[in-house]
């Protein structure tokens, strides 16, 4: 064990759980978008409290992204400084961009929203939502592309040992990143479709289980209006306004119209099913990719020993299905697809004896567990779909199915980093730079160690609490809103805004 | 002006301007439980920074960014070289930007947990920087204490004069007198401090030969009495304008000084980035800054009230 070592882990740890929250990031903001604008289309009462419940959601999410994203770009630096002198006129620009482009957009107008509902006109506060959801995919582009870059490095030249760049839009669109962006970004819609189907499956479910009791005694109903949890949201106000006016005929905290899970939920599974098929297209473009550009990656994927002429495709060891591998990896059956063997000979040859095998089984395992469980997500929501057509209700044993279903997406996309991150050893820069001499010289085996301990230690103390915090607002449930009037038409909002502005306000924040 | 100076500068200017923005954060995060009696004070205090820390931290990740991309070498030297203070910065951000975030969406005995990652977050991340930025002028203990008691000192005040300004009511009141009590460890602080930039070690050079660093110390010495004066007859507008001037000089002293010497024994122009990278770099951020330097002004403009109780 060195320094090498556990910055490897380090590095690891903290992606893999970074990216824990991105994918949410990602696709819930632009769900959340799409439900506050479904609310000031249609003025619907149901889209605006489930833009408040997942936009809750959504932030108690965000806030794990953002503050792990930082010890990202620091760690380059810290852990990586040979690597990062050499490649940072490079791989540097697509970093640099991505903070001046897509998180100063992301956070900026975060705030304005979260801050904005009683301060901005409706249109501007919708805007401000979208822009910090583009800002979020935005940033999702840059560093793919600084990422593809490690894989397929294109528009740049070695001088004096330091990569200099020669061609920033080769850089930006490089073909190794415009399939990546597509595919990584519709997963992390299907990991938020999960979610949102997960999410509104035990709503749905625990609905019933609620409306099942009150059909029992009336009294049951009174004191089931102040439901479990409701102590636990902070905001003491509008608890007040639930029990001042609540008992009005409004819906309470915790209790919907039928209809209102049943939107989310279809919703959702459409956004999955169709993320999915973005993500099945995307990923067999990146499969050829790796064919032509990382031979060790697609060879330790399939275990593939020798280059092989129309090889097979194994869906799980001692299972084959002759040439499809070929068919998928150049769209040719009779393709010759290389192996490990070879190219480790090939590579000796052409870069010096050393040992440019991945860790093998990781690879191989990463690769199926990434589309069993990713495509089992994807076939959910078509049978989802398929289920709840034509106003159909939802089968209970659906909705459980969804929940069950949460963790899939989930390591779906990590078991794509591993594969695609561990498929790369042993090279930081394919074909240029070795991971082994990327790390900082000067950073001792205790200074990882103490920050590999301390970044370990906090990230698990707050994994925990964002479970048990998103629990329990998913168990609570929605927040009763207060609307007297609908958003009305599109366009005579700002210039009613004198008018009704103050009947029509919302309650305060979502925050503080 | 050559690539790599303008790129110093720009980089000079982003951490300025993190300086600027997150030192009133600290500020006003670590005097959470001096200043408020109860929770709807600490609601009061917290939500003068809520729609704006976010976006303020966005800073820092654009000048390290930015030093990536244009002097990899000043980065990574840089990053290693302060490894561990780095990872309690890091740490610091952590606590404070998730109990931010998640304060309100908790129950009252996890909200005292979440006061005191506020807390300690920002008056841990407030002493680091400057004590890391000492320790690379100077290194030693006796630097990076006084480094680190300099930058925690000035975002106190410069926190208590941005909540005097951005609150009403009696919480205004209060926050004037600490910054104002506060004055009286800074200014001695920063007396002491101050000198230290520009005369580091080898780097600095004489006044005769290199006045620029000396000047703006000197300035950022006056504009923090020139605080305490407005603030002391009720001008907070003009006082906090001075806390911020005087941020702003402290950083223009030590970027002046690492003009010399960003890292010990290597030179602006070595660290830098090839000039292609450097140029498409300087057009992309010229088209982009007026942008976003617009729509983040107009999120201070949009919360420019006085936040009530």
């Amino acid at each position: 064990m060195d320094a090498l070592d556990l910055a490897r882990w380090q590095f690891g740890v903290t992606t893999v759980y970074h990216f824990l929250f991105v994918p949410l990031t990602i696709g819930l903001g632009i769900f959340v978008a799409g439900l506050q604008t479904a609310w000031h289309r249609t003025g619907k009462e149901h889209y605006l409290r489930l833009t408040k419940f997942f936009g809750k959601l959504f932030l108690i999410n965000f806030a794990m992204g953002v503050v792990t994203g930082i010890v990202q770009e620091f760690q380059f630096g810290m852990n990586w400084s040979a690597y990062s002198t050499f490649v940072g006129d490079v791989f540097g620009a697509p970093l640099a961009l991505e903070a001046l482009l897509a998180f100063f957009l992301e956070s900026t107008f975060l705030g304005l929203w979260i801050f904005g509902w009683d301060r901005l006109p409706r249109r501007i506060h919708l805007a401000t939502i979208w822009a910090a959801a583009i800002g979020s995919n935005l940033s999702a582009y840059f560093i793919l592309a600084a990422n593809a870059w490690m894989k397929h490095p294109v528009g740049y030249e070695v001088v004096n040992g330091r990569a200099r760049m020669t061609d920033l839009w080769a850089v930006l669109t490089n073909p190794t990143a415009l399939a990546q962006v597509p595919h990584v970004v519709a997963a992390s819609f299907v990991v938020a479709g999960g979610f949102v189907i997960a999410v509104s499956g035990y709503r749905i479910l625990h609905e019933r289980r609620t409306a099942a009791a009150e059909t029992d005694t009336v009294a049951e109903l009174v004191t089931s209006a102040a439901p479990a949890g409701r102590d636990t949201a902070a905001a003491a106000a509008p608890r007040r306004w639930a029990a001042g006016r609540g008992g009005a005929g409004r819906p309470k905290a915790g209790t919907a119209d039928p209809g209102m899970w049943r939107s989310s939920l279809r919703a959702a599974l459409v956004m999955t099913a169709i993320a999915g098929a973005v993500v099945a297209g995307s990923g067999d473009v990146s499969a050829r990719y790796m064919h032509e550009q990382q031979p060790m990656k697609l060879a330790a994927a399939e275990g593939l020993r020798h280059d092989t002429a129309g090889a097979p495709f194994s869906p799980l060891p001692g299972v084959e299905v002759p040439k499809l591998l070929s068919l998928l990896s150049a769209h040719d059956p009779g393709a010759t697809v290389q192996g490990m063997q070879d190219i480790q000979q090939r590579y000796q040859a052409e870069f010096g004896p050393g040992d440019y095998l991945p860790n093998v089984p990781v690879v191989y395992w990463s690769f199926r567990v990434m589309i069993v469980f990713g495509l089992t997500t994807v076939a959910l929501s078509l049978l989802g779909l398929w289920l709840t057509r034509r106003r159909r209700p939802t089968p209970g044993w659906f909705a459980r199915a969804g929940v069950l279903a949460l963790p899939l997406p989930l390591m779906a996309v990590i078991a794509g980093w591993l594969l695609s991150e561990i498929g790369r050893q042993p090279w930081t820069v394919q074909g240029e730079l070795l991971t082994a001499a990327s790390v900082s010289p000067g950073v001792s085996l205790g200074e990882v160690a103490t920050s590999l301990a301390i970044f370990t230690a906090v990230y698990g103390v707050l994994a925990i609490a964002e479970v048990r915090l998103l629990v329990r607002h998913v168990k609570a449930g929605p927040d009763p809103v207060a609307v007297p009037s609908g958003p009305g038409r599109p366009g005579d909002t700002d210039a009613a805004a004198g008018g009704t502005d103050r009947n029509a306000r919302l309650q305060p924040t979502l925050m503080y | 002006m050559a690539l790599p100076t303008f790129w110093f500068l720009v980089i000079a200017f982003l951490w300025t301007g993190y300086f600027v923005l997150e030192g009133f954060d600290f500020g006003v995060g670590a005097l959470l439980p001096v200043l408020s009696r109860n929770e709807a004070e600490r609601r009061q205090v917290l939500a003068t920074i809520g729609p704006v820390w976010d976006g303020n931290e966005v800073w820092l990740i654009t000048a390290v960014g930015a030093m990536f991309a244009a002097f990899p070498a000043w980065y990574s030297g840089l990053l290693s070289s302060f490894y561990l203070p780095l990872v309690l910065v890091l740490t610091a951000l952590i606590a404070r930007g998730v109990a931010l975030e998640w304060r309100g969406k908790v129950t009252a005995r996890e909200r005292v947990l979440c006061d005191v990652g506020i807390v300690a977050g920002s008056a841990l991340a407030a002493f680091l920087w400057g004590a890391i930025f000492a320790g690379l002028l100077w290194g030693g203990v006796l630097a990076t204490v006084l480094g680190g008691a300099f930058s925690l000192t000035l975002a106190l005040v410069h926190g208590a004069v941005f909540l005097a300004l951005k609150t009403a009511g009696p919480l205004r009141a209060r926050a004037r007198r600490a910054a104002l009590g506060l004055a009286a460890v800074a200014l001695p602080v920063a007396v002491l401090a101050l000198p230290g930039i520009p005369s580091a070690g080898a780097v600095g050079g004489g006044f005769r030969v290199y006045p620029l660093p000396w000047l703006a110390a000197l300035a950022a010495a006056g504009a923090l009495t020139a605080a305490v004066a407005l603030l002391w007859r009720h001008r907070e507008g003009w006082a906090f304008t001075a806390t911020a001037a005087s941020i702003v000089l402290a950083t223009t002293a030590l970027f002046g000084t690492l003009w010399r010497a960003p890292l010990p024994g290597m030179t602006v122009a070595e660290a830098a980035s090839g000039p292609y990278t450097l140029g498409v770099l300087t057009w992309i951020g010229l088209a982009a800054l007026p942008f976003v330097l617009g729509y983040q002004a107009w999120t201070y403009w949009v919360f420019r009230k006085r936040v009530t109780a």
